[in-house]
């Protein structure tokens, strides 16, 4: 199966590469490009040498795999009872169902249809078993479709990868001759069970054999698409102000939650107005959490956002972010523990400050100061190896150095005296200096490095101190002094 | 002049007497740009691993710089809240301060805004005391007006003790830390010497400087009389 979202045209071999043991190796390949004949599992240096023109993009298997998840749940359309199957296709049971279509030919067609409105090519197949619907779908015929009692004749001419085995097992039926499943039927059933008796279901064509033809039972076990979890609320008259309903909608919203063992990340509040208009809020939590209190209460200022326009008449709350939660006591008087309490704290300020207010800051391995410190999300967790501090630092940095002006300089050491923030400050000690060279693998060419000293003026104010660069270093003119940080 | 230990004179913030609880403090830099405030109130913190929730308005992010972790050191995590406005400052201390898994919560606030009353200090000090979860605010460029903090700091930062090994290099930090308002106990003059090894605070009567106490008494006289 191949996305064709905003597909390169048809005329330009594209491959989509993934990391091999020995670099980059082909993993899906377009019809243009398996014309020039670049196959999957190629190592992407070698396929260039074939076809020069090729273009390649990576792949995204974890991101593929989502979107079958999805498309599974999107086929129950056809039937109800609907499973991935492996990397690269979908079983659907459509046992009964066919009829509703007109057949299972036209059941086909509608379905390929449907795929192409998505933007997706598909190869279908009807079978009676999964096994022979595997195969026919990726080696028989275009919209095959094998009857009951047709299996046996249908997979015959098929390649034995048809049997889905691994590829040691179909390279070793190679070597022996069996290059279609005829000539695996064919061979006696008893040497098949000598050769292959301990070998496993992947690695063992007579049992794979035995499911395609429908003497050994493979269920289609179909996954259940989570139930929405919902809570609304039928309102007589439109209304202009959902506030009063909120406690309500929340508590009954976080009933089904607690009965279903889950906690939510996000709640969508929405209003169908009575013009057929929708408006919606969404808050977001920290952690998942059932309680309907907090829910309630990061409502505070959003809901004044709604525009009402002539009212609405319908107000539903959806849980988002639905993940599983242990109910845990960990105290015997039944309260929560104190953890729960600052991740409601955070989601209160992050509700009304904005995400990226509320930070944590973390401590990053760099000398320069002000790379050593990076602003992680607030709840997150604290990265393995923090970076150690070795020398002294000062309590507080600015986030942009101010310069100085120098009145007296020392060739050696901090200036004697200078000027900032238009007061005289002298210095009457300091310490350093300690020099920061720039890191060349992050800053612009010519980035001069830092002498820090920690300096005392005469009144007691600990300041640190940077030189810029030094005299005939050949990056820039006179070197600068500036005031970076204060020291407790 | 003799040494006082900490938990014997000064009001409990920090390690506390029985019966102290934590509280509304309110520190009053005597220079803006001066983290003497800053280390003063770290060296006041309980000895646990909470977490500090750490509130700044803009100017003073700006004027003061930020709090730097690589100073400040990991015993505490920090939860920082960078927001522009003073009333927004005391909406997300006082919403802090709902939450006891905090060690404590520390609030700066440039100058005088006018969200920053009476009522709004005695909301912040009470809500501290029903958390037990020390409060502080740093007022920087403010002028020291009513306020219903349970203890008013004014802290200078002084030369500092001479280095062990090195005299021409600065030492340990001293600060000049001013009671002038407590509920809790007697307002008083400290020379503050911050032992930053043993993160402990040594405090010695500030009675040492001969002419500051001679001009002073000397005022005291005429205003009495």
């Amino acid at each position: 199966m191949e996305r064709q979202g905003n597909a390169p045209p048809d005329d330009i071999p594209v491959v989509l590469a993934r990391e091999g043991h020995h670099g980059p190796v082909i993993h899906a390949a377009n019809r243009k490009a398996r014309m020039d004949g670049v196959h999957p599992g190629a190592r992407v240096v070698d396929m260039r040498a074939i076809c020069p023109e090729l273009q390649v993009e990576y792949a995204d298997p974890a991101g593929d795999r989502a979107a079958l998840d999805r498309l599974v749940l999107w086929a129950r359309r056809f039937c109800p009872w609907t499973a991935r199957d492996g990397e690269d296709g979908i079983i659907l049971d459509t046992t009964g169902s066919d009829h509703l279509f007109g057949g299972e030919a036209a059941m086909l067609v509608e379905m390929e249809t449907q795929l192409s409105l998505l933007g997706l090519t598909a190869r279908l197949a009807v079978a009676p078993t999964w096994g022979a619907a595997w195969a026919l779908a990726r080696f028989g015929p275009v919209r095959s479709i094998c009857k009951a009692d047709e299996a046996y004749f249908k997979l015959g001419p098929l390649p034995v990868a048809g049997l889905r085995l691994n590829s040691d097992t179909v390279l070793l039926l190679r070597r022996l001759g069996l290059k279609t499943i005829g000539a695996v039927m064919d061979v006696p059933r008893l040497s098949l069970t000598r050769r292959f008796v301990k070998a496993g279901l992947d690695a063992n064509p007579l049992m794979r054999l035995d499911q395609a033809l429908g003497k050994l039972a493979e269920p289609v076990s179909s996954r259940d698409a989570p139930p929405v979890i919902r809570a609304t609320a039928r309102l007589a008259e439109p209304i202009f102000d959902p506030t009063p309903h909120l406690p309500d909608l929340c508590e009954d919203l976080c009933d089904q939650l607690k009965a279903a063992g889950l906690g939510c990340r996000a709640l969508h509040l929405v209003v169908y107005r009575t013009d057929g208009d929708v408006a919606e809020v969404t808050v977001r939590t920290s952690a998942p959490t059932r309680d309907p209190a907090h829910l309630h209460s990061l409502f505070r200022d959003k809901v004044d956002r709604i525009n009402p326009g002539f009212g609405f008449d319908l107000i539903t709350l959806a849980a988002g972010g639905v993940e599983e939660i242990a109910a845990r006591q960990t105290r015997l008087d039944g309260d929560s523990d104190d953890d729960l309490h600052l991740t409601r704290l955070i989601d209160r300020l992050s509700a009304k400050f904005g995400a990226r207010s509320v930070t944590r800051p973390m401590l990053h391995q760099s000398h320069v100061p002000e790379r050593a410190e990076a602003a992680l999300a607030a709840l997150a967790e604290a990265p393995e190896g923090q970076a150690v501090v070795v020398k002294e630092r000062p309590l507080r940095l600015l986030d942009h150095p101010e310069e100085v002006r120098v009145l007296y300089a020392v060739p050696e050491g901090p200036p004697a005296q200078f000027v900032w923030r238009r007061q005289t400050h002298r210095v009457a000690r300091y310490a350093g200096p300690e020099r920061i060279a720039p890191e060349w693998w992050k800053d612009r060419p010519g980035t001069r490095l830092r002498d820090y000293f920690k300096v005392e003026d005469a009144s007691g104010r600990r300041l640190w101190l940077y030189r810029e660069g030094i005299l005939g270093d050949g990056r820039g003119q006179e070197p600068r002094w500036f005031v970076h940080g204060f020291f407790g | 002049m003799g040494v006082l230990r900490m938990q014997q004179k000064m009001a409990g913030q920090g390690e506390r007497p029985a019966g102290m609880p934590h509280t509304l403090a309110e520190v009053f830099p005597a220079n803006p740009s001066d983290a003497s405030a800053t280390g003063f109130m770290l060296s006041r913190l309980p000895r646990t691993n909470a977490p500090i929730l750490w509130v700044q308005d803009r100017l003073s992010r700006k004027e003061a710089g930020r709090p730097a972790l690589a100073g400040i050191g990991l015993r505490h995590p920090i939860i920082m809240v960078d927001l522009s406005r003073a009333a927004d400052v005391l909406w997300a201390m006082e919403d802090g301060l709902r939450c006891r898994a905090l060690a404590a919560v520390v609030g700066e606030v440039w100058g005088d805004p006018p969200a920053l009353d009476f009522t709004a200090t005695k909301r912040l000090a009470m809500r501290s005391e029903a958390a037990d979860v020390s409060c502080w605010l740093i007022r920087r460029a403010a002028s020291p007006d009513l306020s219903a903090a349970r203890d008013r700091w004014r802290i200078a930062s002084l030369p500092s003790e001479t280095h062990p090994h090195d005299a021409q290099s600065p030492g340990d930090p001293r600060w000049a830390l001013d009671l002038f308002r407590s509920r809790r106990s007697k307002p008083g003059q400290w020379v503050a010497t911050h032992e930053r090894a043993a993160d402990r605070l040594h405090l010695a009567a500030a009675t040492g400087d001969r002419t500051l106490d001679e001009s002073d008494g000397a005022a005291r006289e005429r205003a009495a009389g």
